[in-house]
């Protein structure tokens, strides 16, 4: 067992993965335009309530890149799985965690580009109003796809072919986003269900872009947050290289 | 690494079972492989030849006896460097081309960006440099081995199946493996290409004192084979040389060698229903 990262093996995979999705251009497309024009499509449902544009739009930065990454990186992984080019490099000197540093890295990479063409767009062309800094829900959005990615990562290890791994997206993702507050406020819940949307990791990103909504200031909520979704995704990242295995049957 | 080298034995099994399931696929093997040379392993489909060579990648589970390779228990860290495996199946992305998928192996093996005789920077290698240009030299070789230079730019996905093995193939020539193994690597090759493949297998095994292990289950591949191991129903029949074989059982080819072992093993077994001292005397012929 490697438990050591290296640098130079995380990067080349970080490369390797960001090389795949350059050969996708319609991937790179839908993964880009999506959420802008889900936004749009947004502003315009909340065409009288601009209040609720905000609170739903600014909630969504975050939502999109966890729900994207997840979606892509299961399939990437599954696909990793299933062609043997995982087996190949399980037999070379790559570490687990080399491997899936490489899709973090990757994938937060291009999070970063997507969750900035959305809040650009929300910001400054939707006239989304929010008392603090942009940088603030960058920051969450490019958590939440951190989030994503391990999630895709692990949940790819109990699926055996793609059809599966899809349906995992609306078993793992839709009940978090039922429960995140984004349709009734939490409190407001059944007491057992606000119980287990405390635990659930989505729930404290859509609090960290409604602080970031509300408050001009980084408020110590904020800080919990972030803390809180950042900690979910190293958890479940670890997780998720437990689940590649150097020796199978 | 220094053991390995004066060794003259690349693997070596005993007793080495192997259950995948409720079926014991391997059950229970004793063989050597030399050092250097071609070894093929030659046995019907499902015979157990790739769980083996897997066993010996040190990726197959719930194998148990002994099974040494290069001097250390198979699967060891320190050997992943030092092996070469390649699945029947092509391995590499399709969604890069064959030059991105070496470039990206030879990273992961670490293969220096230059060519050794010449030497690091006084700076040492950058993990970014070493991103950037791995080993050029490397990657053009074993794109020169397999044939594929004038296909270097194309996606995987777009290549013939044989063209997708070779690209396979030339993955494991990026390192410096001591020990190739190879799974069915010719394949639905057409000849010429396999002849050429062959002649690239001998050129390791001579200029670079590489051990090839071979599986084929083609029995007329078995003479471009210095030694073999005939495998059959998660036994080995016999091993030694093409021509050994041949005198032992007093055939003229290899096939109708292996034929002549799998009757002599079916009496034995036939025996051994009736009385187990019979059947233990039989496994040991």
């Amino acid at each position: 067992m490697n438990a050591v990262l290296s640098p130079a093996r995380s990067l080349a995979t970080a490369r390797r993965v960001l090389r795949q999705l350059a050969h996708d251009p319609r991937t790179l497309a839908l993964l880009l335009l999506v959420p802008v024009g889900l936004l749009v499509l947004l502003y315009y449902v909340f065409d009288a309530d601009r209040t609720s544009f905000d609170a739903i739009g600014s909630s969504l930065l975050g939502i999109f890149p966890m729900v994207t990454m997840f979606l892509v990186t299961s399939i990437a992984t599954l696909r990793e799985r299933t062609s043997g080019t995982l087996e190949r490099l399980m037999t070379m000197p790559l570490g687990k965690a080399d491997l899936v540093a490489g899709y973090a890295l990757a994938f937060g990479a291009f999070a970063v580009l997507q969750a900035t063409l959305a809040t650009g767009v929300a910001l400054w062309l939707l006239g989304l109003d929010i008392a603090g800094s942009p940088w603030l829900l960058l920051l969450v959005a490019l958590l939440n796809a951190l989030l994503g990615t391990a999630l895709g990562l692990f949940v790819s290890a109990f699926a055996a072919s793609e059809f599966q791994a899809v349906q995992f997206m609306p078993a793992v993702i839709f009940p978090q986003l039922l429960l995140c507050g984004l349709f009734a406020p939490r409190d407001s819940m059944q007491p057992v269900l606000e119980a287990v949307s405390h635990v659930l990791p989505m729930s404290y990103s859509v609090d960290g872009m409604t602080q970031v909504l509300r408050h001009q200031d980084i408020t110590g909520d904020y800080v919990r947050d972030v803390v809180v979704v950042a900690g979910s995704a190293l958890a479940v990242l670890a997780l998720g290289a437990a689940t590649l295995r150097r020796r199978t049957d | 690494m220094n053991k390995s080298s004066l060794d003259p034995v690349s693997v070596r099994a005993h007793d080495l079972r192997v259950t995948r399931g409720r079926v014991q696929v391997l059950k229970g093997l004793d063989f050597t492989v030399r050092r250097g040379g071609v070894t093929g392993l030659l046995g019907p489909s499902g015979c157990g030849k790739t769980t083996l060579m897997r066993a010996i990648a040190g990726i197959q589970a719930r194998a148990t006896g002994t099974l040494e390779v290069l001097g250390r228990p198979a699967g060891s860290p320190a050997l992943r460097p030092l092996i070469g495996y390649v699945t029947q199946a092509p391995s590499v992305y399709l969604d890069l081309t064959v030059r991105q998928n070496l470039e990206y192996y030879a990273a992961v093996l670490g293969v220096p960006r230059a060519d050794p005789a010449m030497g690091a920077p006084p700076w040492g290698h950058l993990p970014a440099a070493r991103l950037g240009a791995v080993s050029r030299g490397r990657v053009d070789a074993a794109l020169a081995d397999v044939d594929l230079t004038s296909h270097a730019g194309a996606l995987a996905a777009d290549l013939s199946g044989g063209q997708r093995s070779r690209a396979s193939l030339a993955v494991a020539l990026l390192g410096s493996p001591e020990l190739l193994v190879l799974d069915e690597p010719t394949v639905g090759l057409d000849p010429v290409l396999r002849r050429g493949l062959w002649e690239l297998f001998h050129r390791l095994a001579g200029q670079h004192g590489v051990t090839l292990l071979i599986s084929s289950h083609v029995m007329d591949e078995a003479d471009r084979c210095e030694r073999l191991l005939l495998m059959r129903a998660g036994r080995l029949l016999a091993d030694g040389t093409p021509a050994e074989l041949r005198r032992r059982t007093g055939a003229d080819t290899v096939e109708e060698a292996f034929l002549r072992l799998v009757d002599d093993a079916d009496d034995a077994d036939d025996a051994g229903d009736a009385d187990d001292s019979a059947a233990r005397a039989g496994e040991s012929v």
